[in-house]
């Protein structure tokens, strides 16, 4: 991690303080209290009991719901052979790298270099289209894709064709979907990004003859490769742990044709009260998050922590 | 020639791009119009507004967003007020652990909230908090205040410090500096971390879904999924114009405050929040 260490903007004066100096470090510590209680209860607490109800058999309902045991790794054991588990576990790879890092992310940075030196009343059209998609709650766009989507729908009535698409490529439906939703999150990087790429370079190279191709591939790119990385990164993120879209689209099916991992846990933790299987699942999901969180934090730099 | 064959193909392609863009929620809209809408795309030629008279009841729409809008308001003003206290130390102080209790804060927003919600939900059962809005929304605060502290903390920054000092030399503590100095100035700042917590609840389905337990509880998220998954194929007009009458808020706040969440984007070197 690049250490910055900016000039911090910090105090000269000093507030007034209680008189013994232990006194005063608690007294200024004060104003933190509230978000450490609330922070410690309702966040940390919960993902370490998960830590620990992921090794044993607590469940809701039965006999287990009144007093669970120790099972060791007998979640994790049935967990890496479960063979639905696996399934999820494939659909949300496959989830992840075909709607956020080449869907969202390629088609955020075309609609950002696409949109350069274009007028304004072009860009906020298109940003106003691609916007509107991300603001909307995610039932709606749910709501927006099924009947997109529908037999008889907008798609195709357009194409021509008669195709159940929910039922016939339902991860494709909600790849799609998921596209369209969040491609606004990488065009608005992107264009940040972009907008910071010093013209004068660009056009040294056309100068020399580089052609639009190569001043993209060997200018533009590389110099806001950082913000690629981290975009990558935060879209992951969030695109790992998504939920509500596949859920209203498709339940996850059919079958489990389009049950990725976050909604393998809902009908485990939440369906058949298997709070320490689903917890399980739900560690392994927060040891994936956390394992790209990190790798996000380094490749930003961090000046005003 | 070629540099407008070029424009002209950048410009084509935007148009396709935005056409594709529209093409889902085009029919939503119009929908929600006609009165006689199913999810085929045949639009006639009618306008009534007999969709939204239709939802516009007590059970269907208006307690929901009742419901919505206190759940998703009192998070929203619970976390500028605990964060907001929590910034004024980080940035005011030199706190030895400071740098990487920051970090840490970062971190967090990067960790899956649904998967969070498995054992959040245990503890709920098991300390009788289950289908509680308080104990939910004290969560769903805990969810927001790690990106909420750094916002606040490096909007509290700009605020310089020599203008606390007048206060200080009046005998002000740092309850009324805080109230009456650094408050007022970044109003702004904690206006945009309010409005982006209230619409990020807004939209939030997942947790209200597994945490509340009776349909007079839940929040137009969660109303509007079960319309959808019991009406959908029946009534799409009035689902339509459920989904417009319920996106219009989070719309509308996007709107204001767009202006500000702009600059947030260029992490490109820094993170400034």
């Amino acid at each position: 991690m690049t250490v910055a260490t900016a000039p911090s903007p910090l105090v000269t004066g000093t507030p007034p303080g209680g008189p013994s100096r232990r006194r005063r470090v608690l007294r200024r510590l004060l104003p933190l209290g509230p978000a450490l209680v609330l922070l410690a209860l309702f966040l940390a607490g919960p993902i370490l009991w998960s830590v620990y109800i992921a090794f044993t058999n607590e469940t809701l309902t039965g006999s287990a719901s009144v007093n669970s045991r120790f099972v060791g790794l007998d979640n994790f054991v049935r967990l890496f052979g479960d063979p639905n588990f696996i399934n999820s576990f494939l659909l949300t790879f496959v989830f992840v790298v075909g709607s956020a890092v080449i869907g969202q992310n390629t088609l955020g940075l075309i609609i950002a270099l696409l949109q350069r030196g274009r007028g304004r009343v072009t860009r906020s059209v298109v940003n106003g289209v691609v916007i509107a998609a991300w603001v909307m709650p995610e039932i709606v766009a749910a709501a927006c894709w099924y009947s997109f989507l529908a037999e008889d729908g907008t798609l195709n009535t357009v194409l021509g064709i008669s195709q159940e698409w929910l039922y016939t490529a339902p991860m494709v439906a909600v790849i799609l979907a998921n596209i369209w939703r969040g491609t606004a999150f990488s065009m608005l990087v992107y264009s940040a990004a972009l907008s910071e790429v010093p013209a004068d370079l660009v056009e040294a190279a056309a100068v020399d003859g580089a052609g639009p191709a190569r001043r993209l591939l060997h200018i533009t790119l590389p110099l806001i490769r950082r913000s690629i990385m981290a975009n990558l990164m935060l879209i992951t993120l969030q695109t790992l742990a998504s939920f509500g879209l596949i859920y209203a689209l498709t339940g996850g099916g059919p079958g489990t044709a389009s049950q990725t991992t976050p909604l393998y846990m809902y009908e485990q933790a939440f369906r058949y009260f298997e709070i320490g299987y689903g917890s399980a699942i739900a560690l392994v999901m927060l040891v994936i998050g956390a394992l790209f969180s990190l790798i996000y934090l380094r490749l930003i730099k961090v000046e005003d922590a | 020639m070629t540099r407008l064959a070029a424009r002209g193909a950048a410009w084509l392609a935007l148009l396709v791009i935005a056409l594709a863009f529209v093409g889902p929620f085009l029919w939503v809209l119009v929908a929600s119009v006609q009165p006689e809408a199913t999810l085929a795309a045949t639009p006639t030629l009618t306008f009534s507004l007999a969709n939204f008279e239709a939802v516009l009841t007590w059970e269907t729409i208006i307690l929901p967003l009742i419901n919505s809008i206190v759940i998703s308001g009192a998070t929203a003003l619970l976390t500028v007020l605990v964060a907001g206290l929590a910034a004024y130390p980080l940035s005011r102080y030199q706190l030895r652990y400071r740098r990487p209790f920051m970090l840490t804060l970062l971190f967090t927003t990067g960790l899956p909230m649904t998967a969070v919600l498995v054992p959040v939900y245990a503890m709920f059962f098991r300390f009788n908090l289950y289908g509680s809005v308080p104990a939910m929304v004290l969560f769903l605060t805990a969810s927001a205040l790690p990106f909420s502290i750094w916002m606040l903390k490096n909007f509290m920054d700009g605020v310089p410090v020599s203008l606390e000092e007048a206060a200080w030399v009046d005998g002000a503590g740092w309850v009324r500096s805080l109230r009456t100095v650094v408050g007022p100035l970044m109003a702004p700042g904690i206006a945009v971390v309010a409005i982006f917590v209230f619409v990020g609840q807004w939209g939030n389905f997942f947790a209200p879904f597994v945490l509340l337990d009776t349909p007079d509880k839940q929040p137009a998220a969660v109303t509007i999924y079960t319309f959808f998954s019991e009406y959908g194929q029946v009534a799409y007009g009035q689902l339509a114009a459920f989904s417009v009458l319920y996106t219009a808020p989070a719309v509308v706040l996007y709107v204001a405050v767009n202006k500000y969440l702009a600059g947030s984007f260029t992490f490109a070197g820094s993170v400034k929040g």
